[in-house]
């Protein structure tokens, strides 16, 4: 057998190592050894690719690897819980920035026949495409995600759609070029400055709930990228390793998109139906809203058997989440039942919510998917919303003319007594006044979320 | 790259993609941000291509390039794997 040969199946297991980590993922019990197994194919690939010997260069990637384990362990080791999506994006943009740097290096390297590299190059402008729409696109998710100031309000201009048509149309066209005049640098180079501004003006005019979706759209690119670039090297593992990666971004994207009843193509294009009027927010709160105190909620505790827990972003902002675990052991050490009800794009990204909880040490099985908790509200005597508007806006179950009308929310309204705790009556993301805080049976509990719960966990120690 | 090889290639990328569908439905909400950064990491596999890339290239600038993508996926597979162990085991911890 030859070395390639051995190679190639060194890849095979590589392969079916990160289909069985990912099915590891299937369960928080298995998910450890799944990522494990993620991370030694990985090994197994790297390793294998070194016995290459079209490997000559060893020096330079002892540095490379050593210079980038560096920087991703640091990165990984140091973030905070509620910062990972900003990570997420930034290493999704590294992966779409690496695929770019390899087909632009093998664009330049080339030496094959011409039948065969139209094909090859073909693979390099869609990886080179996907790449840079991926790093830059990643790039300004993760500076929206860390709120950096030129970044905080969605861009948006009229005939913006427009603009990237056309941006997007003339990328496609230079892509053209590119394969007409492979060895002109200046064409690619021109191609991947066209992409890489494609990539930017796709995410600007995204606003801050919408994130969930485009991270996971990002996802999914940067997978793709890895697919594209296995084209180019002509190397299976990585298509295989790359459409995985594609094909788990397609369905969080579209998990995200049906859990705020928005079409992909509305997120993307920035777009917010513009159903009907807005609400008035004096006209639904005035004379309505009742203000709360930490005693007073305390107090509802005491007469409470079941309680259930809505964290929106809010919680991730005031890093409240172990405030909010201190809360609920006390409560199940009075015989209070207690739950958290986690809507699908709480927070900023996929399952944001059960990460902050997790650290906080809340078992998992008390995090409840919507359709699984929305029949209990009926039956429980308090709900605690902390940092959710939106996904808890009876206007999206109600009122047929709202914004934010057939958006799958949590039936909070149905409970005995809401308290919301909130810094003040300020709109959600979508911009629309919640007819919930001003409903007979809720209560306001206006604060700083961590300050709120932190009062609250005193009040009933106390009480 | 022939056509029987871009062929090949593409029945690999069809069928892999029908077992991410497969397998990742099946992975619960709680564990999607985990899964995001493990997955992600697993898109890092380009540090392969990187690495073949740095093997072949003659020419310097092909050199270079090859070298900062080597570095730019080497982090994105480290700290993703790291990041999403870091995760995982949150969710294990038992009291």
């Amino acid at each position: 057998m030859e070395q390639q040969h051995l190679i190639d199946l060194a890849y095979l297991v590589a392969g079916i190592l990160f289909i069985m980590g990912l099915k590891g993922l299937t369960h928080p019990r298995t998910a450890v050894r799944g990522n494990l197994l993620g991370a030694i194919g990985m090994l197994i690939a790297v390793v294998a690719t070194l016995c290459d010997h079209q490997v000559l260069d060893y020096q330079t990637i002892i540095i490379g690897i050593f210079l980038g384990s560096l920087i991703g362990a640091v990165m990984a080791i140091k973030v905070q819980m509620t910062a990972m999506p900003q990570l997420v994006a930034l290493f999704n943009g590294l992966g779409g920035g690496a695929s770019v740097l390899v087909a632009f290096a093998s664009l330049t390297a080339e030496n094959t026949t011409e039948t065969e590299s139209l094909i090859t190059n073909v693979a390099i402008v869609c990886s080179a495409l996907i790449g840079a729409v991926t790093f830059w696109g990643s790039l300004v998710a993760f500076g929206k995600l860390q709120e950096l100031s030129f970044l905080r309000k969605p861009a948006r201009f009229s005939g913006q759609q427009v603009v990237n048509l056309l941006l997007a149309a003339a990328t496609l066209l230079l892509g053209l070029l590119v394969l007409g005049y492979p060895q002109d640098m200046t064409y690619f180079s021109i191609f991947l400055i066209a992409a890489s501004v494609l990539g930017i003006t796709l995410v600007i005019p995204i606003g801050g709930a919408d994130m969930p979706v485009v991270i996971a759209l990002l996802n999914s690119y940067s997978g793709l990228a890895a697919a594209a670039t296995g084209f180019v090297v002509d190397n299976n593992v990585l298509i295989v390793a790359g459409s995985l990666v594609g094909a788990s971004g397609v369905i969080l994207t579209k998990i995200m998109c049906k859990a705020m009843n928005r079409s992909l193509f509305h997120v993307l294009f920035g777009v917010l139906e513009a159903v009907g009027e807005v609400a008035d927010a004096d006209e639904v709160y005035s004379g309505k809203i009742k203000s709360t105190s930490a005693d007073e909620v305390a107090m509802l505790y005491d007469s409470a058997e079941r309680v259930i827990i809505v964290p929106g972003y809010g919680m991730a902002v005031a890093q409240a989440q172990h405030a909010v675990r201190e809360l609920a052991n006390e409560l199940e050490s009075r015989g209070v039942e207690v739950e958290f009800a986690i809507h699908p794009v709480a927070g900023r990204m996929p399952g944001h919510m059960n990460v902050l909880l997790a650290e906080a040490e809340v078992p998992y099985e008390k995090l409840k998917e919507m359709d699984e908790i929305n029949p209990s509200f009926a039956q429980t005597d308090v709900v605690l919303v902390i940092g959710a508007n939106d996904v808890v806006n009876p206007d999206a179950r109600n009122d047929p003319t709202s914004p934010i009308a057939g958006m799958p929310i949590l039936n909070v309204d149905q409970a005995r007594t809401v308290v919301v705790v909130k810094r003040s009556l300020s709109p959600g993301f979508a911009g629309v006044p919640n007819p919930l805080f001003a409903a007979d049976n809720c209560l306001m509990f206006f604060g700083d979320g961590k300050q709120a719960i932190l009062d609250l966990n005193r009040a009933l120690k106390e009480s | 790259m022939d056509v029987s090889t871009l062929i090949t290639g593409l029945t690999i990328f069809a069928l892999a993609v029908f077992v991410g569908f497969e397998i990742i439905t099946k992975i619960p909400p709680t564990l999607h941000t985990p899964l995001m950064s493990g997955s992600n990491a697993i898109s890092g596999i380009t540090v392969v291509g990187a690495l073949i890339a740095i093997g072949s290239g003659s020419d310097s600038l092909a050199t270079v390039f090859a070298f900062i993508a080597l570095v730019m996926a080497t982090i994105n597979v480290v700290g993703g794997f790291l990041v999403t162990n870091r995760m995982l085991e949150m969710f294990r911890r038992k009291k």
